[in-house]
């Protein structure tokens, strides 16, 4: 229960979007297994504001894995070393005593670092401003029963619709792209009833807006399938390709 | 002494809301355009309120302090949303939903309000459904139902353990929807730090720009506030790290009423505390206690042997585990009431049953429901629950039981509203777990997103109008009015002062030592004695916050100590509030236990003759005593009687 590793830390700071960041190297010694990667952040800050020196800034907020704001790139992987979970998800007894673990943010054109660890990821909303969702208004809508869906459909799109919004699949992405966000929202609305009737229009404005923010093209490499904490699959993105062509077959 | 009006219409409690609506008056389409509203907040209630009123022509500002409205906390919600559409033929109704949440939360709400809430449930199912909100369905490709707590239906729907999150999502494609128009216009990673009052009126706010630490003014016709609750003033939690009750403290230092803040939910199925490096504490959904069994052993020597790591779990024979909560109250089982199931397990570990190396812990079994229904029908309903579990405490749950203990996880207590969802400064709105409405002593599972989720979709949109309508000729303010001069400065003021202390200690390890006392003292059991203990320690830690806290860097930047310390000023006067109104009222109600006040057999007693009101405290000014105001809760439809779980 009590077992406690040694560590040494090479953390990315950086002072703001314009400025040179570099690695910064801390040593932490006797941290619980049992704590959180973000617990463990939490003991180097301490240790930092005890030593008059600022603290490492970086996102989280939920540590529960759900709300998408923790957002490190851990010994090259986002989210770290483990699968199928967010960096508040990852525990210290996945490290071994005395190693060095590098802690960089999410590298990529459409996410500028903020300070440290920490960036902007504007984009995204920006993206689903452009057409993620249904067009209706608050009220006169049918009863929820009215139009049947079948359970397949119904747990397909709950799948796409999983995403958390963190960005760990741009950061995976040696082309910097947005496609696996993009077609999980796009998935999710073109598989159910009340999604099918703007699925066009959506696929077109979301792919536009994608392109017009910077992200890069997909080239099929599936880094962002594997590297996505809750494991959004890479066929979504087969279904955004065929939503969109068929669009642009409709034009 | 002030009268609180609470402003309930007049009639038969099935027909008050459409009265209302029926009478009240409404701001035609041109005039919308010229007034602006400022929601404060993205949850649930926040997002809703935001695009509905958007959708309806007013100009929106939003706010949250998340770098993106989909991370508020609405998110993590799980388990699943009640309403009474009764598809389970089971024998649910309007009328029923409005009596169990009544009843649930142990006759401290008000009865037109709950009746509302139970009366839009059903709207809020076909509103996400219409959205693309992907529900649990059957094989027929209707709308499954789940069980919660304190209920004998099922009518809870879910999408699988992220009802919270599609939900919410929902909300914020709405939003985003009406960004893109052009009617809410976002401000995020922006803390609101004062409301501004002008004549009497909230006409705006001072908010600080969390990138740049820019202090900023905005002004508008309405402010609704939509911040959720202050759960963590007791740093342990299942809140996320950023929920605060800072704007709840803003709002009741200019005059609105804060109601109830001791009534505080304590979650019976949370993953126990495991270290002082801890964080946060993590919710297990209380959909799992449909399937889950509750127990400990029922021999003290078999408790101690699995706390020394002697036994295990599983080597306890069937006959010499106690099912608890099945054994005191037969009729509800595993699905009693969140208070009731929390009390329970406390009384256990106290009594030296407990389990796990601290003894504060009991069992969550799924060995019958594997055995009964397939491990892969287990996994199918809680499967990312389990994962979860898994990677925190590395046991996996389909093996051995889970262990669990209560958690402070939602604060029913919030901004004082009246039935217009309008605190006591007139434009000033509170919505969702904000203000105070709706659970009285005790939410009941599933309940929270109906509650948020009613408030922004259907309830406030009406309300705010009949507030609204008068004001079609107010021109927009400017932010040089010497109230926001002011304000600003109030809050300038705050923040020198606060890096000017340079002590020693970081914010962190004074909410630490916060959190433990408010734990002790003003947590499960209360006393009048260890409530007297709590006030006297939150004034020690009130200096040391004051004289010894201390914040690297600079105010006029992005400082994430700076933003951490103006939360932990509030909780702290949070914490203070939370137990003078414990010891105000003398009675045992919901999630509010005082221990002097107990049936012989140990469950809560309530005091209906003196405590059958709404305590609504009064602001009085820096260190000076807040004045206490009831709000009597009158029944003129239901007869209260004690809880009832057991037959």
């Amino acid at each position: 229960m009590d077992k406690t590793i040694n560590i040494t830390l090479k953390i990315w700071r950086q002072r703001g979007p314009k400025e040179k960041g570099a690695f910064e190297t801390y040593k932490l010694d006797g941290i619980s297994v049992d704590s959180s990667f973000l617990e463990m952040l939490d003991i180097l800050n301490e240790k930092l504001i005890n030593e008059g020196k600022e603290p490492v800034v970086f996102d989280h907020d939920c540590r529960e894995g759900i709300c998408g704001m923790c957002s490190l790139y851990i010994n090259g992987h986002p989210h770290g070393p483990d699968e199928g979970i967010t960096t508040c998800q990852l525990h210290m007894r996945r490290f071994k005593d005395g190693e060095t673990i590098i802690v960089e943010p999410w590298r990529s054109a459409g996410f500028p670092v903020i300070r440290d660890l920490m960036v902007d990821r504007h984009a995204f909303d920006k993206i689903m401003q452009a057409g993620g969702y249904v067009s209706i208004n608050t009220g006169g809508v049918p009863d929820a029963n009215a139009i049947p869906i079948s359970k397949a459909d119904a747990d397909e799109a709950m799948d796409s619709a999983s995403c958390i919004g963190c960005g760990a699949c741009v950061a995976a992405c040696k082309n910097g792209s947005a496609m696996l966000f993009v077609s999980a929202k796009v998935s999710q609305l073109a598989l159910l009833p009340q999604g099918k009737i703007e699925r066009a229009r959506r696929a077109k404005a979301m792919v536009a807006k994608m392109d017009e923010l910077g992200f890069g093209n997909c080239t099929n490499t599936g880094a962002c399938e594997i590297e996505c904490p809750k494991n959004v699959s890479i066929s979504n993105i087969a279904r955004l390709n065929r939503e969109f062509l068929k669009a642009k077959l409709q034009d | 002494m002030t009268k609180i009006d609470s402003k309930i219409p007049e009639g038969p409690l099935a027909e008050k809301w459409s009265n209302y609506k029926n009478h009240q008056k409404l701001v035609n389409p041109a005039n919308k355009r010229r007034l602006d509203i400022i929601v404060v907040g993205t949850g649930l209630a926040g997002a809703s309120a935001a695009a509905s009123l958007g959708e309806l022509g007013f100009n929106v500002l939003n706010f949250c302090i998340q770098d993106s409205p989909r991370r508020a906390h609405s998110i993590a919600a799980q388990g699943g949303i009640n309403a009474a559409k009764n598809y389970q033929n089971d024998g649910d109704s309007v009328y029923r939903l409005f009596y169990d949440t009544i009843k649930g939360g142990d006759y401290r709400a008000r009865e037109a309000n709950v009746y509302r809430l139970a009366e839009v449930s059903n709207s809020i199912i076909d509103q996400c459904v219409a959205q693309g909100v992907p529900f649990a369905r059957e094989y027929g490709g209707l709308l499954d139902n789940r069980s919660f707590g304190g209920a004998q239906v099922s009518r809870t729907f879910y999408a699988k353990g992220q009802t919270g999150q599609q939900l919410l999502l929902g909300a914020y494609s709405a939003l985003s929807r009406q960004v893109k128009k052009g009617t809410v216009k976002l401000y995020t990673r922006h803390e609101m730090l004062d409301v501004v009052i002008i004549d009497g009126r909230a006409r705006g706010i001072i908010a600080r720009n969390l990138i740049t630490g820019k202090v900023e003014r905005y002004s508008a016709h309405a402010v609704v506030i939509a911040t959720g609750g202050y759960g963590n003033t007791f740093f342990l939690s299942t809140n996320a790290m950023g929920s605060n009750g800072s704007v709840a403290m803003q709002c009741f230092r200019k005059g609105a009423y804060f109601a109830n803040p001791c009534m505080a939910q304590i979650h019976p199925t949370c993953i126990p505390v495991h270290g002082e490096f801890q964080s946060k504490l993590t919710l297990m959904s209380e959909s799992l206690r449909n399937d889950g069994r509750i127990w400990t052993p029922k021999k003290k020597e078999d408790a101690e042997a699995i706390r020394a790591g002697k036994l295990k779990p599983t080597d306890i024979k069937e006959e010499d585990r106690d099912y608890y909560l099945e054994r005191r109250y037969p009729a509800f089982g595993n699905l009693v009431p969140r208070d009731v199931a929390s009390r329970a397990a406390k009384e256990r570990c106290d009594a030296g049953y407990g389990v796990g190396s601290t003894g504060l812990a009991v069992y969550l079994d799924f060995s019958d429901a594997i055995n009964r229904l397939g491990k892969d029908a287990v996994a199918a309903r809680y499967g990312n629950l389990f994962q979860m579990y898994e990677k925190i405490v590395d046991d996996n749950p389909y093996e051995t039981p889970m262990m669990i203990y209560p958690a402070i996880h939602y604060t029913m207590g919030g901004i004082w509203v009246d039935y217009e969802l309008q605190t006591s400064i007139p434009g000033l709105f509170a919505i969702g777990e904000a203000n105070f409405s709706d659970h009285g002593a005790n939410r009941l599972g599933a309940s929270a997103l109906m509650q948020g989720l009613a408030d922004g979709y259907f309830v406030l949109p009406y309300t705010i109008q009949n507030y609204l309508s008068d004001q079609i000729r107010v021109p927009r303010f400017s932010t040089d009015l010497p109230e926001f001069v002011e304000a600003e400065k109030g809050v300038n003021d705050k923040i020198k002062k606060l890096m000017s202390i340079k002590g020693k200690k970081s914010v962190d390890s004074i909410h630490k030592q916060l959190g433990l006392i408010m734990w002790d003292f003003v947590g499960m059991a209360r006393t009048k004695e260890g409530l007297e203990t709590a006030l006297t320690k939150i004034l020690e830690i009130k200096k040391e916050f004051w004289s010894n806290v201390r914040i690297p860097g600079n105010a006029e930047d992005l400082n994430t100590e700076l933003e951490k310390a103006l939360r932990l000023s509030d909780f702290i006067e949070i914490g203070e509030l939370m137990a003078r109104d414990a010891l105000d009222r003398e009675e045992s109600c919901g999630g509010h236990f005082r221990e002097e006040y107990q049936t012989p057999e140990g469950e809560a007693l309530r005091r209906d003759d003196l405590f059958s009101y709404v305590s609504c405290w009064k602001y009085e000014g820096e260190d000076k005593a807040p004045e206490l105001l009831k709000e009597p809760l009158d029944y003129e439809f239901i007869v209260r009687q004690q809880r009832n779980y057991k037959s």
